[in-house]
């Protein structure tokens, strides 16, 4: 989230699409609900299914599952059209007035640079018209054509309501509807709120799903905004920490990469890594990327990372390409991975097509789980009958199974939707003999690091120099970490703008980033928890809920990254002049001297109103960007393509390009994607507010809740099977089949699309083999192996299956 | 004087019995309970947050044991903490049902391997756990290790083992994985994020 989720309540108007607050994140969803009945809000409901959100919402409207860029690219359009938004915000804090490369183009469902061969674009053309000083050009008139805004209205003037109609199936006067409610919004005292989750992401266009609806917020001059924002309900309590600390294949901690085996040194690394200013006067903060990753390189090798060896540039792996879960089960199934670590995850469960992944564990030589519960992953060589039906004798993988504590038998922090690290406190003594995760990683890496000291063997050195000061090598403490999380000064930090004064002496922990260096006198795990532990102690442990503002700002409370800023961009809630676009949403304000308010402010703190530099300061051109240059897989502008199990079979924009054309799929993988001919119902899975993932089949309150496994039709598919309420039956697609009882119910409507009628098939996720619950079918059995053209996030939302009583 | 039920405890944690303090006019405005007080009295109260879903509501643990050195403490209660920004005190289905997960019976207790081709779980000892757990990776890195790739430059990575990092543990935990699987060359790395 930009905001967080105390600030939903300052919104005039929340759209719900691509999730279902009031069950997934039932208590967070109290604040839209706050905003109906302080701020009169009125909340908005687009989804497959007339959810418990969609019931006390003010205006519900159907789409099809996986058709939402068409639903909120025919909203630009809209706005566009009717002039509905905020252009001075637009003119001054977004890209639109930028122009664009004369050989960007988009034809036929392609922009300019494909290649049908690799599925991939070359993005040259996706880019700026740059001056001699090396900024972008830009035509404040607006008139030139190949400024981005007219680009943008050339591109969406395709998504008139009538195709919105027949691509997503929402009758066009309610798609109308919807577009009012918005429109009003782009005035200056009024936002929008857009509460999304997994039914955006998990799609082969999730990514672009999500940038339709930013380029919204920018148009209506919502981001910075108290009650605007973007807002993604994340779905676990730490999957926000556990990225920002970059664990994923290309990362490393706050959202530094990993270096390419192109980038052969630290220098053409960071040059690469390291953005220019595209235009005059701005901060682009990334300018300081250099600072970052050798704190970051202190803190993994500590002495031994030297000016002399590139802080250990050589110590870290190289990628050739990216190592997601898809690309690596595929590797497994082929037979190239012989080892496997699972911590607190269930992969059997979460992984696309179930006996894909099933398999591809068979052929592992070692399976390390951690976790404090039971798992299907952690007895994935079980025969559990018709739900896992495996032959034990001819697995030989080795599994190690290893108990941890849970949440309250351990402390430390984890980052909720709105960044704000809570550190939680240990309650109880673990059962029997679990331990931390931390404590089960240190005792594998000592043994590791005593043979390799004992035997020698390949490239022990990022190994033996590896940083490992803790108290006890064994058990590293929450509390060391947490200090190596924050960083340190390893000498004098001296005040640049004040001599003789220092940021930080030698061996205290750094007050915020701002201290970071790039000569090695700074060490920062994570640049961005700067200021998380400071010489006043551990800021994360924070109670004071006081709101001196009224608008649910606890700057207080924990502590949020970056800086313990609350609204993200909040500069961009003035306008360029300083005054605010609503005085009643008043976040920080110019003195005369620097900016403050309630909030941190997101700019240099002492650049006045009325200078060049512009809000969005993470950007090289301070904007936000319509344009989004060659920063997605599929396009600077989001375009629709169809599912990959598509229940229309064609799209009817561009029927050459039916789907994302720059989405991976495995050859195997794609043989097994079905026809609407062999499945023609349009599946998507969902949770229900009793459960959690796969956990709570573990928790007896949960299973007594919700106890057996269910999928939910409409009355007019029930119909046409003639199923009826409570019968058993087969959903399957052409992966494999699950069983269930039928749930015929209202809330599931036949669709019109494309002139044929779409019927949809409700799969909630919470059963597998293993709980306390009764015993079900994991829904993953069905989801295809495929994932977003960027993140590859799998597209559990949308595909295709049959039903029939069982 | 209005107390609420948490002020009250607080009170009470003073050092004087519950009783006293009614004698002395501080009436919570709500009766509670006796036997329901009684517990909470003599318990500890301990700050955390739900593990489940993103909206990270605070909550107060209640346990029984003093945290003296051969007494377990064990958590009986669990509610939403009042002075939460975000939560006020509620929580929803999910983390109403948090004191099941601690104590659900399917918690692992003990490190167990399943070999080869076997039917069944076996209670090692961690020191087993660890000491086959590290030769396994050693064998795998020291056989798969690629230092340089077909061009000849330095790459250190290693393929053939992989790791997929929680979505609900620490972000201290985090930073300690990280750490593990990058000074290994290890590639393969996701967290629950990825899906
Ligand atoms: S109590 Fe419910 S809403 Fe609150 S964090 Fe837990 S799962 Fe989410």
């Amino acid at each position: 989230m930009t905001n967080h989720w105390v600030d939903i309540k300052n919104a005039n108007l929340i759209v719900v699409m691509g999730g279902n607050a009031a069950e997934a994140h039932p208590v967070g969803f109290r604040w839209a609900l706050e905003a109906k009945t302080r701020n009169k809000a009125k909340i908005l409901v687009i989804d497959p299914r007339f959810t418990r959100t969609a019931s006390v919402a003010d205006y519900y409207a159907p789409i099809r599952t996986g058709t939402d860029i068409t639903f909120l690219s025919g909203v630009i359009r809209y706005l566009l059209e009717k002039g509905a938004y905020n252009k001075e915000y637009t003119l001054a804090y977004t890209n639109a007035a930028l122009l664009v490369n004369p050989d960007f183009a988009f034809n036929d469902g392609l922009f300019s640079g494909y290649d049908a061969e690799k599925r991939k674009y070359d993005k040259a053309s996706w880019s700026y018209q740059l001056g001699e000083d090396g900024f972008a050009k830009r035509d404040d008139t607006l008139v030139d054509p190949r400024c981005v805004i007219n680009l943008l209205k050339t591109h969406v003037s395709r998504y008139t309501p009538e195709m919105v109609e027949t691509i997503c199936g929402t009758p066009k006067d309610a798609f109308l509807k919807v577009c009012e409610y918005i429109a009003e919004t782009g005035a200056h005292d009024k936002t929008t709120s857009f509460l999304y989750a997994l039914g955006w992401t998990q799609h082969s266009i999730g990514s672009q799903n999500i940038r339709t609806m930013a380029m919204i917020q920018l148009l209506l001059g919502n981001m910075g905004m108290a009650g605007g924002g973007v807002n993604a309900l994340r779905g676990h309590s730490n999957i926000q920490g556990l990225t920002d600390v970059g664990l994923l294949s290309q990362s490393l901690p706050g959202y530094l990469r990993l270096p390419s085996e192109k980038e052969t040194t630290l220098e053409t690394f960071l040059e690469a890594t390291t953005p220019k200013a595209l235009a005059d006067g701005q901060m682009n903060y990334w300018q300081n990327t250099p600072k970052f990753h050798v704190s970051l390189m202190k803190a993994f090798w500590g002495d031994n990372a030297t000016a002399e060896n590139s802080w250990g540039f050589d110590w870290l792996p190289k990628w050739d390409k990216g190592y997601d879960v898809l690309q690596y089960f595929e590797m497994m199934n082929d037979g190239k991975v012989n080892g496997y670590f699972c911590q607190g995850f269930n992969p059997v469960a979460s992984f696309p097509n179930k006996n894909k992944v099933v398999a591809s564990l068979s052929k592992l030589k070692f399976l390390v789980v951690m976790d404090p519960l039971v798992t299907d992953t952690s007895t994935f060589w079980k025969n559990h009958g018709e739900h896992n039906d495996v032959d034990s004798a001819s697995i030989q993988t080795e599994v190690f199974r290893l108990p941890t504590t849970c949440f309250a038998e351990e402390e430390g922090a984890i980052v909720n939707s709105g960044r704000w690290l809570q550190w939680h406190w240990k309650g109880a003594d673990a059962p029997g003999e679990a331990v931390t995760d931390v404590e089960i990683v240190a005792g594998i890496f000592s043994k590791l690091k005593a043979l390799y000291a004992k035997e020698g063997g390949a490239y022990p050195e990022p190994i033996m120099k590896l940083s490992w000061a803790y108290r006890d090598a064994h058990d590293p403490k929450a509390e060391e970490l947490a200090k190596e999380l924050n960083g340190k000064a390893l000498a004098d930090i001296p005040d640049p703008k004040k001599p003789g004064e220092f940021l930080a002496k030698k061996g205290e922990q750094l007050p915020g980033f701002a201290a970071l260096q790039d000569d090695g006198s700074t060490m920062s795990a994570c640049w961005i928890f700067a200021g998380s532990w400071t010489q006043a102690g551990n800021q994360m442990g924070r109670r004071d809920n006081a709101d001196p503002s009224g608008l649910g700002n606890t700057p207080g409370w924990s502590w949020a990254w970056p800086a313990n800023r609350r609204i993200l961009y909040n500069r961009a809630s003035n306008k360029p002049d300083g005054t605010p676009w609503d005085a009643k949403r008043t976040l920080i304000k110019w003195n005369g001297e620097k900016w403050a308010g309630i909030d941190v402010p997101d700019f240099k703190a002492d650049e006045p109103p009325g200078s060049k530099m512009a809000p969005f300061i993470m950007q090289a051109e301070g904007l936000g960007r319509l344009f989004a240059l060659d920063k997605m897989a599929e396009g600077p502008f989001p375009e629709h393509y169809e599912p990959f199990e598509s229940p229309i079979g064609t799209n009817p924009l561009h029927p050459k390009v039916v789907h994302n054309p720059a989405a991976r799929i495995f050859k195997k993988d794609a043989e097994q994607l079905g026809s609407k001919a062999d499945f023609p119902y349009a599946a998507t899975t969902y949770r229900l507010t009793e459960h959690f993932h796969y956990w709570t089949k573990n928790v007896l309150l949960n299973a007594i809740a919700q106890p057996e496994q269910f999928v939910e039709i409409g009355e007019g598919l029930a119909k046409e099977k003639g199923i009826a309420h409570g019968d058993m039956v087969k959903v399957s697609s052409k992966r494999g089949y699950i069983k269930a009882r039928a749930v015929v119910t209202k809330r599931i409507r036949t669709l019109k699309v494309n002139g044929q009628d779409v019927h949809h098939v409700g799969i909630p996720i919470h059963w597998g083999y293993e709980g306390v619950a009764k015993k079900g079918f994991l829904a993953n059995t069905l989801t295809p192996f495929v994932g977003d053209a960027n993140t590859q996030t799998p597209e559990f939302k949308s595909f295709l299956v049959n039903i029939e009583k069982a | 004087m209005q107390v609420s039920r948490r002020q009250f405890f607080k009170l009470c944690g003073g050092g004087m019995a519950g009783t006293t303090v009614a004698a002395l006019g501080f009436t919570p405005g709500v009766a509670l309970a006796d036997t329901r007080s009684y517990k909470l009295l003599r318990a500890s109260e301990t700050r955390n947050t739900c593990p489940y879903c993103s909206v990270g509501c605070g909550i107060l643990m209640y346990s029984l044991g003093d945290g003296a050195k051969n007494a377990k403490s064990e958590i009986f209660h669990i509610e939403g903490d009042a002075d939460h920004p975000v939560n006020r005190g509620a929580l929803c289905p999910k983390g109403a049902g948090l004191v099941d997960f601690i104590h659900s019976p399917n918690r692992l207790k003990y490190p167990e391997v399943r070999e080869a081709g076997s039917n069944e779980f076996k209670r090692i000892s961690w020191d087993e756990a660890y000491s086959r757990i590290a030769r396994h990776i050693k064998a795998d890195r020291d056989a798969n290790f690629v230092q340089k790739n077909a061009d000849g430059v330095t790459v250190n990575r290693w393929l053939t083992t992989g790791f997929l990092a929680a979505s609900a543990s620490s972000n201290e935990t985090g930073w300690l994985t990280q750490k593990f699987v990058r000074s290994l060359g290890m590639l393969a790395v996701d967290n629950q994020a990825r899906v």
